[in-house]
């Protein structure tokens, strides 16, 4: 039986370096881990998101108007592409709850009689749907409800065009156009304490709009191979005389724009980090593997001289590396799986997706082992190959003598300081230039990765500093129902505690330049503007045009337009005529599709008179209740937003998957330097056991002799160290690239925190294994050692 | 000694060769030499050696250190190629043969036993020498090989629980299963006491005799060369002399 042997052999020398093999393994396994759980997360939340829509028969098309009679519905219908129109009843209320610290806004969304919207469907989770006729119920929407404890039975107060009314609440429900509870306008973060769906039977309350018989929002859903564009540009004609406010498609609508967002980020992730991973196990299997290998090279020579072919050699140690790749896949399989759920659940709550999908793609099982079987192989055979080159004779003496001589530091006497060990460990990381840098390089990846992970927490500090604090510098921002006299602004500078106020006019509005075009806010600044500013990418003021608009970066080019070009508005209020309008400059901000320019110019293009729709303003310390009770009495008021509130909830949704990926590259940063400095010292350790042990045998002392061995390690990872920043810069810059968004891009800024944190976690992980070895060293057997040749 | 010495020596052990009727050559070298470069010194480990093999024969090769006794033996055990020469084994160039037909001749016809005994520390005795074995035409089962060298008894003994006279008993016992028909030892007691160093030297001798093993061993043990048919004595890469024992002595009354 050829061979039954050699695999006993193999299983035996797998148990005897147990250690080794399950540090590579352990590599392996995070790279696979890494690449599996991201993968089985992108697959699952697309699958629970694709399965919601089409179940819940989420629309293709979204458009809302002034008012239509409900005839208009039928030319909808005739839109060719069109599949399904929904013509319904959507309108703002008022939510004045005690609990909230502001008056929630809400959304009322009518519901045909006694059932289901055809198209949007609700998801009922808890009680009943609405009957017939009964302008008093209302499903709510989960995420308040769960909020603020609501639940069926309960009546909600509810302000619907200035009048107050009790409404019961007779069931929970969710819907996929509420996966992202966003109020609408605005900058719009989601935020389920602001915002409210209610569902309610809208026959009974269209009285209350004025729209019985009418509609004023559409929902439309296409057949296969339909036109988006065209669909959109004949709903916009259809509408337009019923002062309809531009169709959108998915990609805009402004729930699943967000969770787009979030996915787009994520499989960005998804591919870009686990290839990094990949790349880096695989790399590090090389060089642990060819290590290896050249220890064995005494066994090696000894099978050639008795009569095993190079062949069968081979044979045997691509078992060996498959047994490691195998048991690192499998081990990242399971881990991958078991995280990937975690991630997945994580994702799912955050997302407010109710059907959780989850199923690891079985179909990465091949890929990922191979990459990393192909990569050990490399590495193995190329060591392999060399020692199989020498004839049998040469190879069984030790390894070509290299010559030791004084090292670089050495002649420049830094040798010295270190005295006799020092001097050996220099000479022996000098000896091997090669090997000590690819350890080197090991360390300085894992270094690297963890500053990756950790740099986009910098990257979300940054982006709230400058968008949040240097460019906003109120406390309090206010949206106005609609267009309004400045005059408001003079009124709420009246307000007792309000230090100062200034007013601005968002609109949004259809930008085009040749064939491109984008729906993008517009923001007109008052002269003198003090509380919102306007800053570029290095934090510098950006002074207001006059007769023109200024465009961040990312929507210049998308535009293709450069200052001096003219794009076309077309305004989204009012008539919908084009307009040109100079672009004179361009400016870098994370938060990337907006165009700015003089609230006087913005009002000139409306031609309007001068009129603000939101509010800033600077408010004393103590005076917050006050003022935001006073304003929320205001009829124009829609919405008041403390500035604090809106920051802690922009850190709250980035918040819990940052730590995941913080914790899952620290864990693999720490895994690869254990990984690379164990098997470093482990080897260094069977290659030199009789050096060290004849120096135990000289009389050093067991720290002393430790001290080489550790020391040498050590060294390389300090070199690595500023390269592992520098490497870390380099792959949050590549991970910056994969989640650069339209309208958030990351700015590459790390933090003395970020680096110094890398830092820690890979020394740790060094020590930790340093001392590991150093046990091993303190339990040589001086007799056994120097027994054994060489 | 210069060139010509060995030339006139290698004559003298061919003239009382033919007068003895040597039994015909197994491995035959001819002007072998064996050049190792160095950076820029080449050191001339042989230097045009001639020298044979002969069936059934017990060669003892002495020789100081550095005369490049070892490399003669691995090049004559195809774990090396001369520089230049030729080595024939029936009738078949090694110093010429691929590396395929190398490995394949250890495989077939050389068992090696090394003065560091080469064991694999993580097989027993009894695995060890399945390895070879597994890989050999009519082998000895491995226990019959480890019972002929006395370590019947320790067949699931791994190297590091066995003495080193008894390691280099199942090295031996790794060599000959395969029922060689060269037996290429290099200083096999060079790392044993006298006891064990005796013990291994029987079990060679039993080798030679009763399987007709033809068998070379290097040593710089002068009394082991009494165990020979016939000793060669190298010097800086040449045949220095050759001379024929009368009388072999037993393994057992060798003393040193
Ligand atoms: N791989 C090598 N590279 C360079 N020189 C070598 C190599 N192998 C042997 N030599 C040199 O060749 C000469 C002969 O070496 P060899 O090992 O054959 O000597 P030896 O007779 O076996 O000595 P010893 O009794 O000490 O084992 C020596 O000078 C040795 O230094
Ligand atoms: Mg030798």
């Amino acid at each position: 039986m050829i061979g039954s042997t050699l695999n006993r052999k193999l299983l035996r020398n797998l148990r005897e370096m147990w250690a080794q093999v399950a540090t590579i393994a352990l590599v392996v396994a995070a790279g696979v881990a890494a690449f599996v759980a991201l993968q089985a997360t992108v697959d699952s939340l697309q699958g629970s998101r694709d399965r919601y829509y089409e179940e819940f028969r989420f629309g293709d098309v979204f458009a809302s108007l002034e008012r239509a009679p409900d005839g208009v519905g039928g030319r909808l219908r005739e839109i060719s592409g069109v599949t399904a129109v929904d013509t319904r009843l959507v309108a703002p209320v008022r939510i004045p709850i005690e609990a909230a610290t502001q008056p929630p806004i809400g959304e009322v969304v009518g519901l045909p009689a006694g059932g289901d919207a055809p198209l949007n469907r609700v998801l009922l989770l808890e009680g009943r749907m609405v009957e017939a006729g009964r302008g008093d119920e209302a499903l709510l929407l989960e995420p308040f409800a769960e909020r603020f404890g609501i639940a069926p039975g309960d009546t909600l107060p509810v302000i619907m065009e200035g009048t107050l009314r009790q409404v019961r609440i007779v069931g929970i429900a969710n819907s996929p156009e509420y996966v992202y509870p966003a109020p609408p306008g605005g900058d719009a973060i989601p935020d389920e304490e602001r915002f409210a769906a209610l569902w309610m039977d809208r026959d009974a309350v269209a009285p209350a709009f004025r729209m019985e018989g009418a509609f004023n929002d559409v929902v439309l859903r296409l057949g296969p191979g339909a036109s988006l564009p065209a669909v959109l540009a004949e709903v916009d004609r259809t509408l337009d005389p019923y002062g309809g406010r531009g169709a959108v498609g998915r990609d805009r609508h402004r729930s699943n724009y967000f969770l787009d967002m979030r996915f787009e980020q994520l499989s960005g992730m998804a591919t870009s980090v686990p290839l990094v991973f990949l790349a880096v196990a695989a790399f590090l299997l090389n060089v642990v593997l060819s290590r290896i290998i050249n220890l064995e090279r005494g066994e090696i020579a000894a099978m050639k001289a008795l009569g095993y072919h190079n062949r069968e050699i081979g044979l045997y140690y691509v078992k060996f590396v498959a047994v490691v790749v195998l048991l690192g896949t499998v081990g990242g399989f399971a881990l991958g799986g078991w995280m990937g759920q975690g991630i997945t659940s994580t994702f799912l709550r955050f997302f407010g997706l109710p059907l959780l999908e989850y199923s690891v793609p079985a179909s990465t099982f091949v890929p990922a082992f191979a990459v990393a079987l192909g990569f050990g192989l490399v590495g193995a055979l190329v060591a392999l190959r060399r020692i199989l080159r020498l004839s049998p004779a040469e190879a069984m003496r030790p390894e070509t003598p290299t010559r030791y001589r004084p090292s670089f530091l050495e002649r420049l006497g830094v040798g010295d300081l270190f005295g006799t060990s020092g001097r050996m460990i220099l000479r022996e990381l000098s000896r091997h230039p090669v090997r000590t840098t690819l350890s080197s390089v090991g360390v300085a990846l894992a270094v690297g990765i963890i500053v990756m992970g950790r740099f986009s927490m910098d990257a979300m500090d940054f982006i709230i500093d400058s968008e949040f604090y240097l460019a906003s510098r109120e406390d309090i921002s206010v949206s106005l129902v609609g267009p309004t006299s400045d005059r408001a602004v003079n009124e709420v500078r009246g307000i007792p505690g309000v230090r100062f106020a200034e007013g601005l006019r968002v609109t949004s509005v259809r930008m085009t330049s040749d064939h491109r075009s984008r729906d993008v806010p517009l923001y007109g600044y008052p002269d003198e503007n003090r509380l919102r500013i306007l800053l570029d990418g290095e934090g510098r003021r950006v002074p207001m045009p006059t007769g023109g608009v200024v465009l961040t970066r990312t929507l210049a080019e998308m535009l293709g337009v450069e200052a001096g070009d003219t794009v076309r508005v077309r305004l989204r209020e009012g008539r919908a005529d084009e307009r040109p309008l100079l672009v004179t400059g361009t400016v870098t901000q994370a938060f990337g599709l907006q165009g700015h320019m003089r609230l006087e110019d913005l009002n000139r293009l409306l031609g309007e008179d001068p009129a603000v729709n939101q509010l800033r303003l600077a408010v004393e310390r103590g005076a917050y209740p006050e003022v935001e009770r006073r304003l929320s009495d205001m009829p124009r008021v829609l919405e008041v937003t403390r500035k604090e509130q809106a920051v802690a909830r922009m850190r709250a949704l980035s918040g819990d998957t940052q730590r995941v990926l913080v914790l899952v590259l620290s864990l693999f940063g720490a895994v690869i330097a254990v990984g690379v400095v164990y098997n470093n010292a482990r080897v260094a350790l069977s290659v030199r056991a009789r050096d060290l042990g004849s120096l135990r045998v000289l009389g050093f002392t067991r720290r002393e002799v430790s001290t080489i061995l550790v020391g040498e390690q050590m060294i390389q990872v300090l070199v690595a160290l500023p390269f592992g920043l520098w490497i870390g810069r380099i792959l949050a810059g590549l991970l910056a690239g994969t989640i650069d968004q339209e309208e958030y891009r990351f700015p590459l800024l790390i933090s003395t925190e970020t680096y110094a944190f890398a830092v820690s976690v890979v020394l740790a992980a060094a020590l930790v294994s340093a001392f590991l070895v150093r046990r091993r060293l303190d339990r040589l057997d001086l007799i056994g050692v120097l027994k054994t040749r060489e | 000694m210069t060139e010509n010495a060995e030339g006139t020596q290698q004559g003298n052990g061919e003239g009382t060769g033919n007068g003895d009727r040597l039994p015909p050559a197994v491995l035959e070298a001819r002007n072998v030499t064996r050049t190792y470069r160095m950076g820029e010194v080449d050191v001339h480990a042989l230097r045009g050696v001639d020298f044979s093999l002969h069936q059934g024969e017990f060669l003892v090769l002495v020789g100081a250190s550095g005369s490049g006794k070892s490399t003669l033996m691995n090049i004559l055990g195809g774990l090396d190629r001369p520089t230049s020469g030729s080595v024939l084994f029936q009738g078949q160039d090694l110093a010429r043969a691929a590396d395929r037909e190398l490995t394949e001749f250890r495989r077939r016809h050389v068992g090696f036993v090394f003065q560091f005994y080469n064991l694999m520390p993580s097989l027993t005795a009894r695995e060890n020498v399945a390895l070879v074995t597994e890989i050999a035409r009519d082998p000895l089962s491995p226990a019959e090989a480890l019972e002929m060298v006395g370590l019947g008894h320790r067949l699931d003994h791994f190297p590091s629980q066995l003495s080193g006279g008894e390691q280099q008993r199942v090295a031996v016992a790794r060599a000959i299963a395969k029922r060689p028909e060269i037996l290429l030892c290099d200083e096999p007691t060079g790392a044993l006491d006298y006891r064990s160093g005796v013990v291994v030297l029987e079990v060679i001798e039993r080798v030679n005799e009763e399987l007709g093993t033809t068998t070379a061993v290097i040593t710089h043990n002068a009394p082991i060369a009494e165990m020979a048919d016939r000793v060669v004595i190298l010097h800086d890469g040449g045949v220095e002399e050759e001379r024929r024992n009368a009388q072999r002595a037993r393994a057992s009354d060798i003393r040193w």
